[in-house]
């Protein structure tokens, strides 16, 4: 269950971000995580409504975009999707990858009025 | 980004840079207008709606906590590692084994204890039962340290120059794997009970590791676990991987550990 400490840095980072547009109204908070990151959105989701409970998030909407895992062959250097942290290359079979996206987790934007 | 106001713009201000140093008076022309004091652009939306552009980790505060410690640590000259395993693989074992030996050995050598736990102090007392300092903290319902619980225990601690620090981590192979607390190496150990598929079903601590530690070898012969295939598969997630073998209890493999720990304390200085 990271995912609680997960939300609750998600919120103490937006709070911080916004503090110097106090008073406003949050529409939205955009996030970017990896597939390969190692969070179940569904854990997050549920974490995070009990995060922005009292706080300028309540209400807003909560936007996940994912980010889809890629990475190289360090041996034949073919560049592939990984939907996994154990996906092997598809050319040669080859575990020896370089993750090359997929384990961002990111607060992307806050859209306030 | 603009280097001066920091407001997050991409200015492509255009001037040249001889070997003079201007004051950085010049102008670029901002379209908008807010206060310069956070780093950040603004877009408007239609309607009275702002977009505040941030791409900024989600765990940013942890990390930045954790290169302050990392910097405490490489002020004092210490070598910090941070254990993770899950709960019975003999992390505390291993620390009393390794504290142990380096006393018999090489007792000039300071070491300290972070213990980490949801509930009782039922390791720190292990560890303080060999002399060292140990400072324990209980998460409550928390499944792993934070850079900031390791910085108030560091306060508590207040360790040596030069010393070894270890880290016990609380026992969980998933959630400990994304919290950086500074440390100078993450070691994932695992015991042979375990099974020799345990890293491809964990595969983000292994690979968030720089050494694994496979403990319990003197058990191996006893159960279904093939040593070769618990190392290939640790390293088919994470070949950059520095494998130990050790059994806690028994001393096997210990004089390499300990000496590894001495090698990388020494690197420190």
């Amino acid at each position: 269950m990271h995912e609680v400490s997960i939300a609750m840095s998600i919120i103490d980072l937006a709070e911080q971000q916004i503090r110097a547009s106090q008073p406003c109204t949050v529409q939205e908070l955009e996030l970017e995580i990896g597939k390969l990151a190692g969070i179940e959105l569904q854990t997050l989701n549920f974490a995070l409504t009990g995060a922005v409970k009292g706080t300028a998030f309540e209400e807003a909407k909560i936007t996940q975009h994912i980010i889809e895992g890629k990475g190289r062959c360090s041996g034949c250097e073919t560049e592939f999707v990984m939907d996994s942290l154990l996906t092997p290359c598809p050319k040669c079979g080859s575990y020896f990858i370089h993750i090359l996206q997929g384990r961002e987790m990111r607060l992307k934007s806050i859209s306030i009025n | 980004m603009c280097g001066v106001c920091g407001c997050g713009e991409h200015h492509h201000h255009d001037h040249s840079h001889g070997d003079h140093h201007h004051d950085h008076e010049h102008t670029h022309d901002h379209d908008h207008m807010h206060d310069h004091d956070h780093d950040h652009h603004h877009d408007q939306k239609p309607g009275n709606t702002k977009v505040i552009q941030l791409e900024q980790d989600i765990l940013q505060r942890n990390n930045l906590m954790a290169e302050r410690n990392r910097g405490y640590f490489e002020a004092l000259q210490l070598f910090c590692l941070n254990l993770m395993s899950s709960p019975g693989s003999g992390k505390t074992s291993l620390l009393e084994a390794t504290i142990k030996q380096l006393a018999a050995q090489h007792p000039e050598q300071p070491v300290y204890v972070i213990e980490g736990d949801q509930q009782t102090s039922n390791d720190a007392d292990r560890i303080a039962a060999l002399h060292v300092p140990v400072y324990q903290v209980n998460t409550g319902t928390g499944c792993h340290l934070e850079a900031d619980m390791v910085n108030h225990a560091m306060k508590h601690l207040n360790p040596k120059a030069g010393a070894l620090l270890f880290i016990e981590n609380v026992g969980n192979l998933v959630c400990p794997a994304m919290f950086d607390l500074g440390e100078s190496k993450k070691v994932v150990i695992i015991s042979t009970t375990e099974g020799d598929d345990k890293p491809l079903k964990y595969p983000h601590i292994f690979l968030e590791a720089d050494v694994c530690v496979i403990n319990k070898i003197d058990l191996a012969p006893y159960l279904q676990t093939d040593i070769a295939t618990l190392r290939a598969n640790a390293l088919r997630v994470n070949q950059h991987l520095q494998i130990f073998e050790v059994s806690a209890t028994q001393g096997t493999g210990m004089d390499v550990w300990c000496s590894w720990l001495l090698e990388e304390c020494a690197k420190c200085k």
